[in-house]
């Protein structure tokens, strides 16, 4: 076998035939164009999908934040209302927002002591109201009568022998109140 | 016009989908407010024209763990009516001593609560009247200012001297 140069023409070829076509100058651009454009149907797609998830994840907020949502409320202070070991109940954050609160709502409020904290109680008296409350419950028949500022409440827990509330830290101002819980999930 | 009118949904649609996700984000991350009024001059508005109130930019991402600095301005619900909303400079945290200048007052700030003031000297709705307020009541801190621009910037802390007694 010997190996015969390829450029060696082959017999039949006329000499008109056009040749070889030469690369097109624009051909890189057009495969970065024909690039872009998958590109641009993939985004958009990855974008409404995102948008869904955006969406849907707001939605969440908006009603765990605005409109209703549970916690767990523990603690001796509001017994017998809720339990010691525990109590799954629903708030509602409307009722606040609104101005509908009313003494004897449970309310969840942020700790005026400590505001990574989140106490329920009961409203006693809203601004402008007198409440007379127990200053020594366990002791003695002494009370004492105070007048709700303007912009606050007076919060008591039900169990007043075991509850840090207002007779404890005053009057909190309205704007700490977070929801009011209406319903408690039996376990 | 039909075709206006699809045009116009597709628009007012996309409006609400920007609505709906700023609603989370400017609940837990940052937003812009206005600032109105000029208790908080020279830092904010320390012109009268109400064409031109500062905007800044409040962020909330100090409300996890509610850590503020003396010196931090925040933006707080008032404790004399809920549905207004302030923006002062913290002076004092819980266990401080803060003496009024004018007085020889000086009030303790009990635990969890904060004492708020204005820059301007001239008395506004702050700590100087209605006392020393709940750390719950934040509601956000300001970071910057983003408009106008010849004033954008950065907000510093800064706590003006002689006001704090060492503890």
């Amino acid at each position: 076998m010997s190996f015969q140069p390829a450029l060696q023409a082959p017999a039949a070829t006329p000499i008109s035939q056009p040749l070889a076509r030469a690369p097109h100058p624009l051909r890189p651009i057009m495969k970065l164009l024909s690039y872009i454009k998958q590109w641009k149907s993939a985004a958009r797609e990855t974008i409404a999908r995102a948008s869904i998830a955006a969406q849907f994840l707001s939605l969440i907020h908006i009603t765990d934040a605005y409109i209703c949502s549970t916690t767990l409320v523990q603690g001796p202070s509001m017994l017998p209302t809720l339990n010691y070991s525990g109590d799954v109940v629903l708030i509602e954050h409307l009722s606040h927002r609104l101005g509908k609160l009313e003494p004897g709502d449970i309310v969840v409020v942020r700790s005026p002591v400590d505001p990574k904290k989140i106490v329920a109680k009961r409203i006693v008296g809203m601004e402008g109201d007198r409440v007379t409350y127990l200053t020594e419950p366990s002791y003695s028949e002494s009370s004492r009568t105070v007048l709700v500022p303007k912009g606050h409440v007076w919060i008591q827990g039900d169990n007043v022998y075991a509850s840090a509330d207002s007779r404890y830290f005053g009057a909190v101002p309205y704007g700490l109140i977070q929801g009011r819980a209406f319903l408690r999930i039996g376990i | 016009m039909a075709a206006a009118r699809e045009v116009l949904v597709s628009a007012a649609k996309k409006f609400f989908v920007l609505g709906l996700i700023g609603v989370p984000i400017t609940d837990r991350f940052a937003s812009v407010v206005p600032v109105r009024g000029r208790s908080m001059s020279p830092t904010f508005n320390p012109e009268t024209n109400p064409l031109f109130d500062d905007r800044v930019m409040v962020e909330k991402l100090c409300l996890r763990r509610y850590n503020f600095s003396r010196g931090d301005v925040v933006v707080f619900r008032s404790p004399v009516d809920h549905k207004e909303k302030l923006v002062k400079r913290i002076i004092g945290l819980p266990g401080d001593w803060v003496g009024t200048p004018h007085t020889y007052d000086v009030v303790k700030v009990p635990e969890g609560h904060c004492w708020v003031e204005g820059d301007n000297e001239i008395p506004s709705m702050d700590s100087r009247s209605f006392g020393p307020i709940p750390l719950g009541l934040a509601s956000g801190r300001v970071v910057r200012i983003v408009w106008p621009p010849q004033r954008m910037g950065e907000v510093e802390r800064k706590v003006p001297e002689g006001r704090l007694c060492p503890s």
